[in-house]
C-alpha cells in the first residue's frame, strides 16, 4: 500500500493525477475544435523564417488524434480498476505485493505433493533416488551455488567449504547435515596475534604453523615443528583435540587431513593464527522451509560419494 | 543600417560541430571496446574494465557528442531563425570551452572510479557544479538571442530547444543535489526509495528532454531546410510539443516497475508512458509529412536520408518505450539486454543519425564550401550506419526476449529451469553481433570525419551575414 504521512498528500496526489490526465484530453478537444485560417488546409500560417521556413497549417491527422484520446480514456479506466489515486487502492484490488503472494502460493500448491513424497521417505533413501536428487540438484544450483560453487567443490581459500570431499566440519550425518542447513552455523578461529602469551607471538606462530603442516604430512622444519608441538598442546588442542582431528561439535577443523579451508602455506597458517578467521552459514530455515531442506541435505550428502545407502 | 553589415557568429557553431564529430566517435569507441569486453572477457584490463568504461561511454555518447550536437545547431538556428547574432559571443565561447571542460574531466574521472553512482549522472559534485555554471550561461545565451530577436513568432525549433535548455537546468540541480565529504566524493541529498525517484525522474527526462525534446529541435530546423518544403502543420506542432513536454515530467517510475516504489506511483509512471505515445509520435509525423510532395528528393539526397530514417528510428522507438512500460511487458523485459537494444535505436537510429544529418548539412555552410568533399561518401556512411543500427538493434531484441524468458523459466518443482550463466552463455552469439553492429557504426564516424577535414581543409572561416526578416515578420 501507500505510505502517506497523513491524508493531505494522499487527496493531492489524487487531485494531481486525474486532473493532470484529464488536462491531457480537454487539451487536445481544445485543440481540434477549431481550425485556425478558416479550415483552409493547404494554406501556410504566413510566417517566413531564415528564407525558406513556413510552416502549412494542416489539421491534426484523425488517426492520431484518436489514438491520443484512445491513450486518455485508457488512463481514466486504469485509474479506476488499479492502484494509482493516492490511498485508493483500485476496484480490482491488485497489488504487486498480491501478485507475488498468489504466485508464489499457485507453485507452491503444486509443488506441494513432489515435496510431500520426498518428506515421507528417509533421508538416505531420498539421496538414493535419481529423480529427487535431480531436483536436488535443482535446487541446489539456485540457492547454494553462490557460495558453494557450481560445482559444490567451494572455493579454495576463501572459506567456503568444499561440499564433495568427504570432510565435514560440523558432522556428516544426515541429522547433522538438515541441522547445518536449517539453523546455519557459525564458526571462529580467535586471533592470537594480540597474544603473545598464548602462542608465543609472530615467532610463536611460525613454531605452531610448522606443527600444523606436519599434521598433515606437508613439508616442515622439524626443530620449529617440535616447539610447535608444544605451543598447540598448551592452547590449540582445546579445540583442535591432541591428534589435530578436530571437533565436529565446535566446527573446529581437521588439521590432519589435506583439507584447507583458508589455505595451506606457511603464511597464510601464520595468518590464521594471528588474525583468527570467521565463517558463517546462514539459516535458511525460514527462507526455505523443511522440505527443501530435506532435499538438499539428501543431496549434499550424495555429492559426496553416494555411499550413504 | 548597421544590420546589414553585422554577421552570424559561426565561430562557435563551428567548435560545437566538429568536436561533437570528435567526441562521436571517441565515445563509440568505448562502446565498441566495451562490446568487445563482453565478448572477450579477457579484455577486461586493470582498472579499464567494463564498469568503469561503461558510464564514459554513455556520458562520452550522450553529453560529448549530443550535448556538442545540440548546442552547435541550437546556436546555428536560434541565430538564422531570429535573424540576429548570437547574444554575447564571449559567453557564447565560455560555454563552449567549459563543456569541453567538463567532458576532459568526466574523461578522467569516471575511469579512476569517481563517482556519485546515478545512472547518466555519475560525475561527482565539483563536475556538477561546473555543468550547472555552463548549462545556466548557455540558457542565457540562448534565451538573450530570443530576447533580441528581429520576427515576432518564435520559430517551432526554438520552442523544443529551449524546453530541453530550460528541464535539463531543473533536472541537473535537483538530482544532483549533495553532500559532500571530500573533493571526490559526495553522499545524495536523497534516501532510499526517494532517491530512487528523482534519479529516474531525471534519468527519464534525460531522454525525454535531452535526447528527445532537443533533437526534436533540430529536427523542426534541418529537414525543412534540406527537404525545401514548409513544416507539415502547425497546429500539430503545437499540441504535440506542449503534450510532450507535460506528459514526459510523469514517466520516470517505469524505470522502477516491481520496485519498493508505491504501487500508485509505479500505475502513474506507466499511464503518462502510454499517454505520451501519441505526443511523441507528433514530432514523427509532422517530420515525415513535411517530405510530401517532396519523396523523390530521398533517392538521392543522402542528407535527407539520414533525417528521415532517423525520423523512423523515432517513431519505432517511441512506440517500443511505451509498450516496455506496461508493467506486464516490464516484467519480461526489464534488466535484459532487450532495455539496451531500446536504447540503441533512440541513440543511434535517432539521435546520432538526425545528428549526422545536420552536420553534413551544417558543414558546408560553416566551412563556405557548395557541398561536402565528397557527397558520394555521406551515402556510403548513410549505408554502414544502417546496416550497423539495424544489427545492433535485431541482435540486443533477440538476446534480451531470450534472457528474459529463460529467468522466468520454472520446472515442475518449482526450481528455476536455467542458472545466470547459463543466459549468458546463450547470449554471446548475439554480443558477437552486437559488436559487429557497433564497429560499423564507428567505422561510418570515421568516414564521416574524413570528409570533414578534407571540406575544412578546402574551406575557409568566413561569417555569413545576418539576413533581414521577410514575410509577415516585416
Amino acid at each position: 500500500m501507500s505510505d502517506f504521512v497523513n491524508e493531505f498528500w494522499n487527496w493531492y496526489v489524487i487531485v494531481i493525477v486525474l486532473g493532470s490526465i484529464i488536462a491531457c484530453g480537454a487539451f487536445l478537444w481544445s485543440q481540434s475544435i477549431h481550425h485556425p485560417g478558416g479550415g483552409q488546409t493547404t494554406d501556410t500560417t504566413g510566417h517566413v523564417w531564415d528564407e525558406t521556413l513556413e510552416e502549412y497549417n494542416n489539421p491534426l491527422p484523425r488517426w492520431w488524434m484518436w489514438l491520443f484520446y484512445a491513450t486518455v480514456v485508457f488512463a481514466l479506466v486504469y485509474v479506476v480498476l488499479y492502484p494509482a489515486l493516492g490511498r485508493f487502492p483500485g476496484v480490482l484490488g491488485w497489488s504487486t505485493a498480491g501478485e507475488h503472494k498468489k504466485e508464489v502460493e499457485r507453485v507452491d500448491a503444486q509443488v506441494k505433493p513432489l515435496f510431500d513424497k520426498y518428506m515421507k521417505m528417509d533421508l538416505l533413501a531420498v539421496a538414493a533416488d535419481k529423480d529427487a536428487m535431480e531436483m536436488g540438484g535443482r535446487l541446489y544450483q539456485t540457492y547454494c551455488m553462490q557460495c558453494h560453487g557450481a560445482t559444490a567443490q567451494g572455493s579454495r581459500d576463501k572459506g567456503f567449504p568444499n561440499l564433495t570431499d568427504k570432510d565435514w566440519l560440523w558432522g556428516g550425518e544426515p541429522a547433522q547435515i538438515v541441522e547445518t542447513i536449517t539453523n546455519g552455523r557459525i564458526s571462529m578461529m580467535p586471533p592470537f596475534g594480540g597474544n603473545p602469551e598464548a602462542v608465543g607471538g609472530e615467532s610463536g606462530a611460525h613454531e605452531v604453523a610448522n606443527y600444523v603442516r606436519s599434521l598433515s604430512g606437508l613439508s616442515h622444519d622439524k626443530e620449529l615443528a617440535a616447539k610447535g608441538k608444544a605451543r598447540f598442546n598448551t592452547v590449540c588442542f582445546a579445540c583442535h583435540g591432541m591428534d589435530g582431528k578436530g571437533n565436529i561439535a565446535l566446527g573446529a577443523p581437521n588439521l590432519t587431513d589435506k583439507v584447507w579451508l583458508y589455505g595451506s602455506s606457511e603464511a597464510k597458517i601464520v595468518e590464521t593464527i594471528t588474525k583468527g578467521r570467521g565463517n558463517q552459514m546462514p539459516a535458511w530455515k525460514d527462507f526455505l522451509g523443511e522440505a527443501k531442506i530435506h532435499l538438499l541435505a539428501a543431496y549434499v550428502l550424495s555429492l559426496s560419494g553416494g555411499e550413504a545407502k | 543600417m548597421s544590420e546589414v553589415q553585422s554577421t552570424y557568429n559561426y565561430t562557435v557553431v563551428r567548435q560545437f560541430t566538429v568536436m561533437s564529430v570528435i567526441w562521436g566517435i571517441v565515445g563509440m569507441l568505448v562502446g565498441v571496446i566495451i562490446a568487445a569486453q563482453l565478448v572477450w572477457p579477457e579484455l577486461n584490463m586493470g582498472f579499464l574494465h567494463f564498469g568503469r568504461l561503461r558510464p564514459l561511454h554513455t556520458n562520452a555518447v550522450i553529453f560529448a557528442f549530443g550535448g556538442c550536437a545540440l548546442m552547435g545547431s541550437s546556436f546555428y538556428v536560434v541565430q538564422r531563425t531570429c535573424h540576429t547574432r548570437l547574444f554575447c559571443d564571449q559567453l557564447a565561447s565560455f560555454v563552449f570551452w567549459g563543456w569541453q571542460l567538463v567532458i576532459v574531466l568526466a574523461a578522467i574521472t569516471l575511469p579512476l572510479g569517481i563517482t556519485q553512482g546515478k545512472e547518466y549522472a555519475e560525475l561527482e559534485w565539483p563536475i556538477d557544479i561546473l555543468i550547472a555554471v555552463v548549462w545556466v550561461s548557455y540558457a542565457v545565451v540562448f534565451f538573450g538571442t530570443l530576447i533580441k530577436r528581429k520576427v515576432t513568432h518564435i520559430y517551432v525549433a526554438n520552442w523544443f530547444y529551449g524546453s530541453f535548455i530550460l528541464a535539463v537546468a531543473v533536472l541537473h540541480i535537483v538530482n544532483s543535489a549533495a553532500t559532500p565529504v571530500s573533493l571526490t566524493k559526495s553522499y545524495s541529498a536523497y534516501a532510499g526509495v526517494q532517491d530512487a525517484m528523482i534519479q529516474w525522474w531525471y534519468g527519464h527526462n534525460a531522454v525525454g528532454f535531452f535526447l528527445t525534446a532537443g533533437f526534436l529541435g533540430m529536427m523542426y530546423y534541418f529537414v525543412p531546410k534540406q527537404a525545401g518544403r514548409p513544416i507539415y502543420s502547425y497546429r500539430l506542432s503545437v499540441v504535440h510539443f506542449w503534450a510532450l513536454i507535460f506528459t514526459y515530467m510523469w514517466a520516470g517510475p517505469h524505470h522502477l516497475h516491481y520496485t519498493a516504489l508505491p504501487d500508485w506511483t509505479q500505475s502513474v509512471g506507466m499511464l503518462f508512458s502510454l499517454i505520451l505515445l501519441a505526443p511523441s509520435w507528433g514530432g514523427m509525423i509532422n517530420g515525415i509529412m513535411t517530405l510530401s510532395g517532396a519523396w523523390h528528393k530521398l533517392r538521392d539526397d543522402p542528407i535527407l536520408k539520414f533525417l528521415i530514417t532517423s525520423l523512423s528510428f523515432y517513431g519505432m522507438s517511441t512506440f517500443e518505450g511505451p509498450m516496455m512500460s506496461i508493467k506486464t511487458v516490464n516484467a519480461l523485459s526489464h534488466y535484459t539486454d532487450w532495455t539496451i537494444g531500446h536504447v540503441h535505436s533512440g541513440a543511434l537510429g535517432w539521435v546520432a543519425m538526425i545528428s549526422i544529418g545536420t552536420i553534413y548539412y551544417l558543414l558546408p555552410r560553416l566551412f563556405g564550401r557548395p557541398e561536402m568533399h565528397s557527397v558520394k561518401l555521406i551515402t556510403v556512411h548513410f549505408w554502414v550506419a544502417t546496416v550497423g543500427v539495424v544489427l545492433y538493434i535485431a541482435s540486443m531484441w533477440i538476446a534480451g526476449v531470450m534472457q528474459g524468458l529463460m529467468w522466468r523459466s520454472v520446472n515442475a518443482d518449482g526450481t528455476l529451469t536455467y542458472s545466470f550463466v547459463e543466459s549468458v552463455k546463450v547470449s554471446y552469439p548475439f554480443w558477437g553481433i552486437r559488436f559487429l553492429g557497433g564497429l560499423l557504426f564507428l567505422v561510418g564516424m570515421l568516414i564521416m570525419a574524413y570528409n570533414m577535414f578534407k571540406t575544412m581543409a578546402a574551406g575557409n572561416t568566413d561569417d555569413a551575414p545576418v539576413l533581414i526578416p521577410a514575410g509577415q515578420h516585416v
